[in-house]
This record gives structure tokens, C-alpha cells and sequence, in this order.
């Protein structure tokens, strides 16, 4: 009987062996989907032990920071926004029953000091108890709650880049939401017909308007089809696309005869810059589009879901290109079926600014451990080169007499040279705008490069969004009341 | 040094482990170390010091590793019960000193075992009377649907943890003697006289499927019935044969037994929504515990059981994490590591007791201390493979690990046993066998 009752251990071996495999399994191959199970509290009940970071503006304003209640085994920490609305979209919330949103969501492993594998299994081995690492934004306070009050109960979106290094210093989005009022009102935040919790600022999708013949004017000079002085017929109406387009009813008015790009910048004729889109046709102004940012989404640090594609847009929500049926005419003067976000507006004005260079936008600047030690820096990193340097400098000359001689001269600065374009695109089958002003500003060496838009005014580009911009323009440069 | 002094060297470490283990724990909870800990170790050591005495007079020649590896799983546990619960933990200790004077009690009563052959029929039917006892109104009841316990007054008794016992003695005896015929006979000539309790045993698990509804115990009950049938008769085909049966019952009753298809599904399907936060909840959250725990465990007295909730109450985040589940806590607070490293010593024991059986010298003790292994075996995998999904979760407890007096009782009869099979077999000249 003896060989069997070694056979019966090797059994038992086997199944043995089987129990520690199954263990590992559960342990670490299979550890982390099984931590992501929405019936698994455990990791949240855990992150609650963990002070999680602090997130700071960039002039050192504390934009998130945690109450304490309890003790011992019911310590628990929560979190605080003592901003309230200032940065609701931006900063996000994050909330055990409620998830998390914004930038909390973003950085949560960061804020909630899951670091990596390999110096996790250092901290088991050391015992090290895990905490929370600090955000640094490149947000500004100031200019933010400038913006806000300006924009007031209109809906609509402020978005501010420094187009040196893509740093967003505004990101204001109307309506808002208190963070502090998740837990109690996210339902009915939720719900809420007016969308407070929707980031208008990189969500949004908008007909641009007039903003985007800055795109169609890059894209002409850049591919030396035309220059500054070009001259184009601005008569009205005028076939384009095989239907008649004209200058009435929206900015300037009316029949012109030949004008220079310059001029037809300044006055925002869209017989001109239709027919210039028509002449360098779909596929120059989807190459130039794409290198602006369209198509895809932007490269900013929020969470994936909270990032809109700007585009050609189908009827079933496809994304366009330039093999479809298109009227490139009225793609390049931003009607057809183009939707746009305020922050791919403000990277356009950026890449003008930046000498046609487009850099990757980012909200944080760095993340420090609480003692300090910088963790990790987000230097500011190119994504393309646009256009030329000398063609972003003849498109700052040109956007340069919008301001000065043309529909946007409620932007000026005493002393200051801004450089921009309005845009006014009808909504709501034409008894609403929605208007628009990208710029930038100190020409010749751009610090601040904004987007505005609102929504369902009744105003234009020049006289209800470029007011707004130049208070803010003047704000972060330092010239504001 | 002769086998009684390694016994007594064995123990040492288990007393460390009790001390240190309290010690740990304490300094967790209210970062001071108190005089529990030294108190805990030392009530231990003199139990296990007095058994060791007690070996050395009565079995001079038994195993010496059996008994620490037993008072090791049983320290574990109790160091892990009294993280679980503390008063949970005084009422286990209790039960440990009971289970050492039944130990002691068996030891001086089966001197001679093989006087149980003679009463084999007695002890199986009394086994078989012990199964169906939760089924029998008044004091037995279910638990998550199984018949596993019976009650008197707050007394909770499991019958099926002496059950075991008995039915490994009956099978040794009558293994023992129907071998010749199994083996020598061929197939077609096995009448069903011989076949017949083979058919008898199958068609008892299948009972137990319905009447007890638990999976985990039929599973332990026929698979040692399997094994010892092997040792017995070294024939394949036996074990293929009911092995065959086994899964076809288990697959028509998973089907037809109401209870038994949940635990299925559950098994299958933990995570579905609907099962989840109900009948699957159980296992979930053991499967969470352990992911918990990763590689090295958060360490003694950290694994999240409770929560505590407003108003002073506290909320069941692993449910019977002293009883089923208490795998799940050791994996969470030890790790893969932890883990393993428990499962090697159920290991040893195992392998202390098949090398029992190969030394033992007569065919009624080989089966006997096999069937002991095995069974010992299979319930360390029933109920660790119901935590770890390898199989559906049941209610059998974790051999000397899990709270319960039933399983404290039952596990040092059984340690008591393979004891005295040893001392038997070692006494005199002996055979060597393979197994270290």
C-alpha cells in the first residue's frame, strides 16, 4: 500500500500547490481588476485614511485641502474647497459616494499616494505609511474670478493660456458649481437643465464663427497660395459651394469690392475668406486644422471624458474629414457643421502668439511630497510647429488691425498691443449668437493668449466677448483696476 | 536527540509566535504592549508543555513533529480569532484546553485501536446519525442554507467534524478487510456484495448533497472515501469510477437542489450585479480581502473587517471572518507570503501523517492513518479553495484555525489518533518509508 499513500501525498501536493496558485491569483495577477470592482469598497475606504494632497493656484491659493473628523480606526478625511466656485471645473471634487471629477480625478493616484508598483513593494518592505502628494497648478485666482464676474450669469467660457509654455492661467466656465455641495446636491446638479457641472471651457462644442478665418488665414499665407496683400473680391452675394453666401446680417454689412486679406480680416468679410477656403480646398484646410489641434483631443491634463473633439461633425456625431461631403467655404469662415471648444480657440490664438509654435497645455505645473521633494515636473513641451514664424508674424500683423481698425476695437489697451478677431455665428435658427473673441496680448512678445465665448446673447464678438477679454488681458498683465 | 525532545524543540517556536504574535497585535491596537501578551504566551506554553509531558508518558515513540505543527495552526489561530474578536478568543482558548483533555482522554481510552475495528458498524452508523442530526427538528437549523450545526441553548455543535472521524475508522476496518476480494477480483466477477458499499458510500454523499445540502462536507467525506479506497486497492479504475459518479450527482443536483445551484452560480458568476451585494457577497468580499493583501499583507490587526458607522454601530464589510472567511483575513493581513506559508504547514501535517501510514504495519492502521490524512487534507482544501474560487464556498472550518469548538475537538481526536498509530508503528523495529 505504500506506493500509494506516497501517490495520495502527491495528490494532496497538487492540490495544495493549486490552493497557493489560486492565492496569487487573487493576490497579485488578479489584484488590481479586482480593487477596480465597483462592490469593492476597500480602496476608497482606504483613500479616505490617507490625507490626500492639497491642490494650490499658481500664486499659492489653496484650492483643495481636507477636514479631519475622527480618530484611531474612524479617522477619516474629507474634502475641502475653499475656493467654492472659483475653479469648479478645472479642480474638479472628489467624493467617496460621489466619484470625482476635474483635475482630483485626473491626479488621483498622485493626490491619493498610489505610486507606482515597484516603490509600492519598497513601501510595503519599509512599512511606510502612504500619503498624499500636492498639486501646483498654473491656475491664476485673480484673473479667474475676474472672468467670472465679467461672464456673470451669461453662459459661456473664459479659457487663458500663456502660449510660451501652454500653462492655462483662467479656465472659467458658466454656470459653475460649489465642490463643497457634491455630496449633498449631486443629483440635482446633475440634472440641472443648465449643466453646471459640464466643462463649457474644453466640453463645449460651438460654431465658431468668424474666429476661425485666424485658422483659414494661417493656413492661406502658410501655404504661400496668398499673402497679406492678396487681393480678393468681397462682393455679396457671391456662389460659394454652389449657394449663395453673403456678408449681411452677421458683422460688417454688405457688398465691398476688391480687399486685401488684411482688410477682410479687419472687416471680417465672409465672401473673401469663403472663397479663399474654397481655393485651397479641403484637404490644405484639414492638414492646417489638424496641426492647430482639431480632430483630436487636446492634450490637456483632465480626464479623458471631460475633453471635447473639435470638428467637422456628421449628423450621427461622426467626425468629418476632408474625403466627406463638405462646404469647405463655410468651414473656413466657422459655419457649416464645425464645433469648437474654447480651449482649442485659445490654442489657435496661442499658436499665432508663439511664433506659430503650439505648445502642450497643462494645468499643473508640478507635484511636490508634503516635505517638499518635488515628485514629478511638467516642463512645458511643444506639440508642432504650426506654421511658419513668418507667417505667424503676418497673421499678428493682420489680427493686429481687427483690433485697432476693425470690429474688435473694444479690446484695445492703452498701451498694449493686442492682437485678435471676433466671431458672431448665428444659433437657435438665427435669433441668438454665439459670440466670440480669441486674442493675445503684449504683441510682439505674447504673455496671455484668451479665449471667450457666450452663449445665446444677443450681442456679437465685439461688444459683448472682446470687452471681457480685454479686462482680463489687462488683469494678468498687470494694467487692471 | 531522541523524538520527544524535538517535540518539546518544536514548540518553541510556536510559543514565539503566540507571544509575538498578541504582542503585535496589542501594540497595534493601543500602542502599548500590556501583560496580555506574556499571559497569552505563557498559558500556552504550559499547555503545550503539560500535552508534551503527557506524549512523552503515554506515546514515547509517536511522531514529533505532529504535535507543534498542531499547537502552530492552533496558536495562529488564536492570535488571528483574538484580532478578529477578543471575546471570541477567550471562549477558542477555553475550547483549546478542552480539546487538550480530549485529546489526552482519547490518548488514554484508544491506547489499543485497533480494538475500533470491533465496534466498526456502531461507529458508522453513529457517524451517519451524527450528519443527519441538523436536519432534525428542534435542534438542528440551516445556515446560509446548509444543515451543518446543531444548537443546545447557545451551545453550537458541527456533527459533521466527528463524523469524519468515524467514518475514516469504519473505512479503514472495512477497506482492510474487503481489499483482498476488491483487488483480487476482476471487474465482472465483483459481485454487487462487494461493489455494493462503494455504491453505498456514493449514494451517502449524494445524501449529504440533499439532506445536509453542503457541498464543501460531501466533498471532504467522499473524496477521503476515494482516497482510502486506492490506498486499499490500488486500482484506478475505483477512484475513476466514483470520481465519475461524484461530478455526475454533483452536476444533476447543482441543478435540482435549489441551495446547492445558487452556490454554483455564485461561484461562477461573484461579481455579477445581482449576486454581488447578496448571496455573492460573501465570497466577493474574501476575494477583495485577499487583493487586499498583496505580496506581503498589511500586516496583523489591519485587514478592514468592520466599519464603523454613526451612531455607534458598525457595518459587516467580510462576513464570518472568524468562521469561512478567516483564510481571506490572513491572506490580507499576511499576504501571498502569510498565506503560503500556512498552507505549507497544513502541508506537513499532511505529509506527517502519510508518513505515519507508511511506517504503520498493519493494513487497518496504514488505512487509518491515510484516511485521517487525507480527510485532514481535503478540508483545509475544501474550505481555502471555497475562499479562493477554486471550488463553490461552503461552511467547513479551517482545521485548528477557525473559531469553533466542534473543530477543535474533532482536530485534536484526530491529532490524538495519528499519535497513536505512530507511537505503534515506531514502536519496535520498523519498516522506513519514502516520504521524509
Amino acid at each position: 500500500m505504500n506506493r500509494q499513500i506516497t501517490q495520495l501525498f502527491g495528490v494532496v501536493l497538487v492540490l495544495f500547490t493549486l490552493l497557493v496558485v489560486f492565492t496569487s491569483r487573487w493576490t497579485v495577477f488578479e489584484a488590481k481588476s479586482l480593487q477596480n470592482q465597483t462592490a469593492n469598497k476597500r480602496p476608497l475606504l482606504e483613500q479616505l485614511q490617507i490625507p490626500r494632497g492639497f491642490i494650490f493656484a499658481g500664486d499659492g491659493t489653496k484650492l483643495a485641502v481636507n477636514k479631519r473628523s475622527g480618530h484611531g480606526p474612524t479617522l477619516r478625511y474629507s474634502r475641502v474647497y475653499p475656493t467654492n466656485n472659483l475653479f469648479s471645473h478645472a479642480v474638479g471634487y472628489s467624493f467617496i459616494s460621489q466619484g470625482s471629477a476635474g483635475l482630483e480625478k485626473k491626479y488621483n493616484d498622485d493626490l491619493a499616494g498610489n505610486s507606482n508598483e515597484f516603490s509600492s513593494i519598497i513601501d510595503e518592505l519599509s512599512g511606510q505609511k502612504k500619503v498624499g502628494n500636492d498639486l501646483y497648478t498654473t491656475l491664476d485666482p485673480a484673473a479667474q474670478r475676474l472672468a467670472l464676474q465679467l461672464l456673470g450669469n451669461q453662459a459661456g467660457s473664459v479659457v487663458v493660456l500663456d502660449p510660451r509654455d501652454g500653462a492655462v492661467r483662467v479656465m472659467a466656465s458658466v454656470p459653475n458649481y460649489n465642490p463643497n455641495d457634491i455630496p449633498e446636491r449631486s443629483r440635482q446638479l446633475n440634472t440641472d437643465k443648465a449643466a453646471p457641472l459640464f466643462n463649457r471651457a474644453t466640453q463645449g462644442g460651438y460654431p465658431p464663427g468668424s474666429t476661425m478665418k485666424v485658422v483659414t488665414a494661417s493656413a492661406a499665407l502658410d501655404s504661400g497660395r496668398y499673402t497679406p496683400n492678396s487681393v480678393v473680391s468681397g462682393k455679396s452675394p457671391k456662389i460659394l459651394g454652389g449657394v449663395p453666401l453673403s456678408n449681411c446680417c452677421t458683422e460688417g454689412s454688405g457688398n465691398y469690392g476688391p480687399l486685401t486679406l488684411t482688410e477682410a480680416l479687419a472687416k471680417s468679410v465672409n465672401t473673401v475668406w469663403g472663397e479663399v477656403g474654397e481655393k485651397l480646398g479641403k484637404k490644405t484646410m484639414f492638414e492646417y486644422m489638424n496641426r492647430f489641434g482639431f480632430d483630436k483631443k487636446p492634450q490637456l491634463d483632465l480626464p479623458s471624458d471631460e475633453l471635447g473633439v473639435s470638428g467637422v461633425y456628421g449628423s450621427h456625431g461622426q467626425l468629418l474629414g476632408p474625403s466627406d461631403a463638405i462646404d469647405i467655404a463655410r468651414v473656413a469662415i466657422g459655419q457649416e457643421r464645425l464645433r469648437v471648444s474654447p480651449l482649442q480657440m485659445a490654442e489657435v490664438a496661442a499658436t499665432v502668439a508663439n511664433g506659430g509654435k503650439l505648445m502642450k497645455p497643462r494645468l499643473v505645473e508640478r507635484i511636490e511630497s508634503p516635505d517638499g521633494r518635488v515628485i514629478d515636473k511638467r516642463g512645458p513641451a511643444e506639440i508642432d510647429q504650426v506654421m511658419k514664424e513668418s507667417t505667424a508674424q503676418q497673421v499678428t500683423a493682420m489680427m493686429e488691425q481687427v483690433v485697432k481698425a476693425g470690429t474688435a476695437t473694444t479690446a484695445q489697451i492703452p498701451g498694449v498691443t493686442v492682437a485678435g478677431k471676433t466671431g458672431t455665428a448665428e444659433v437657435a435658427n438665427g435669433t441668438a449668437n454665439q459670440a466670440w473673441f480669441i486674442a493675445f496680448a503684449p504683441v510682439p512678445n505674447p504673455r496671455v493668449a484668451i479665449a471667450v465665448t457666450i452663449e445665446r446673447t444677443q450681442g456679437e464678438g465685439g461688444t459683448v466677448a472682446a470687452p471681457i477679454a480685454k479686462q482680463v488681458i489687462e488683469q494678468l498683465l498687470g494694467k487692471g483696476g | 536527540m531522541s523524538a520527544r525532545s524535538r517535540e518539546l524543540f518544536g514548540l518553541l517556536p510556536v510559543t514565539l509566535l503566540v507571544t509575538g504574535g498578541f504582542t503585535a497585535l496589542l501594540i497595534t491596537r493601543s500602542a502599548e504592549i500590556n501583560k496580555v501578551s506574556i499571559t497569552y504566551g505563557a498559558f500556552f506554553l504550559g499547555c503545550c508543555v503539560f500535552a508534551h509531558i503527557f506524549i512523552r508518558a503515554r506515546l514515547p515513540n509517536a511522531d514529533p513533529y505532529l504535535f507543534p505543527l498542531g499547537a502552530l495552526l492552533a496558536a495562529f489561530g488564536l492570535v488571528m480569532i483574538y484580532r478578529i474578536d477578543e471575546k471570541l478568543a477567550r471562549q477558542q482558548a477555553e475550547w483549546f484546553v478542552v480539546g487538550l483533555a480530549l485529546f489526552c482522554a482519547t490518548i488514554v481510552f484508544v491506547r489499543d485501536y485497533r480494538v475500533l475495528e470491533r465496534y466498526r458498524y456502531t461507529i458508522a452508523a453513529a457517524s451517519i446519525g451524527l450528519l443527519l442530526l441538523p436536519r432534525v427538528p428542534g435542534i438542528g437549523g440551516a445556515t446560509n442554507g446548509a444543515y451543518l450545526a446543531i444548537h443546545f441553548g447557545s451551545l453550537q455543535f458541527q456533527p459533521a467534524e466527528f463524523a469524519k472521524i468515524g467514518i475514516v475508522i469504519f473505512l479503514a476496518s472495512y477497506l482492510r478487510e474487503t481489499r483482498d476480494v476488491l483487488v483480487r477480483g476482476r471487474i465482472p466477477r465483483i459481485s454487487l456484495k462487494h461493489f455494493g458499499p462503494l455504491l453505498l458510500v456514493w449514494g451517502l454523499a449524494m445524501l449529504m448533497l440533499i439532506f445536509i445540502r453542503d457541498l464543501g462536507s460531501s466533498i471532504m467525506f467522499f473524496g477521503a472515501f476515494l482516497a482510502m479506497l486506492y490506498v486499499a486497492t490500488a486500482r484506478i479504475s475505483f477512484v475513476a469510477a466514483g470520481l465519475a459518479l461524484f461530478v455526475l450527482g454533483s452536476i444533476f443536483f447543482a441543478g435540482h437542489v435549489p441551495h446547492v445551484h445558487e452556490r454554483v452560480e455564485i461561484w461562477l458568476h461573484p461579481f455579477r450585479p445581482d449576486l454581488v451585494e447578496s448571496s455573492g457577497y460573501q465570497i466577493a468580499q474574501a476575494l477583495f480581502a485577499q487583493a487586499d493583501g498583496g505580496l506581503f499583507g498589511r500586516g496583523f490587526g489591519q485587514s478592514l473587517l468592520q466599519l464603523p458607522v454613526a451612531g455607534g454601530h458598525s457595518v459587516t464589510i467580510l462576513p464570518a471572518a472568524h468562521t469561512d472567511t478567516i483564510y481571506a483575513v490572513i491572506t490580507d493581513e499576511l499576504g501571498l507570503f502569510g498565506a503560503a506559508a500556512l498552507i505549507l504547514v497544513y502541508l506537513l501535517f499532511a505529509a506527517r501523517g502519510f508518513k505515519t501510514a507508511l511506517i504503520a504495519r498493519d493494513g487497518f492502521s496504514k488505512l487509518l492513518a491515510a484516511g485521517l490524512a487525507s480527510v485532514f487534507a481535503l478540508q483545509v482544501f475544501v474550505i481555502v479553495g471555497g475562499v479562493t474560487r477554486v471550488i463553490p464556498l461552503t461552511g467547513v472550518t479551517l482545521p485548528f484555525v477557525s473559531y469553533g469548538g466542534s473543530s477543535i475537538l474533532a482536530n485534536f481526536v484526530v491529532l490524538a489518533l495519528l499519535l497513536i498509530v505512530s507511537n505503534a508503528a515506531r514502536s519496535g523495529p520498523a519498516e522506513r518509508g519514502g516520504i521524509a
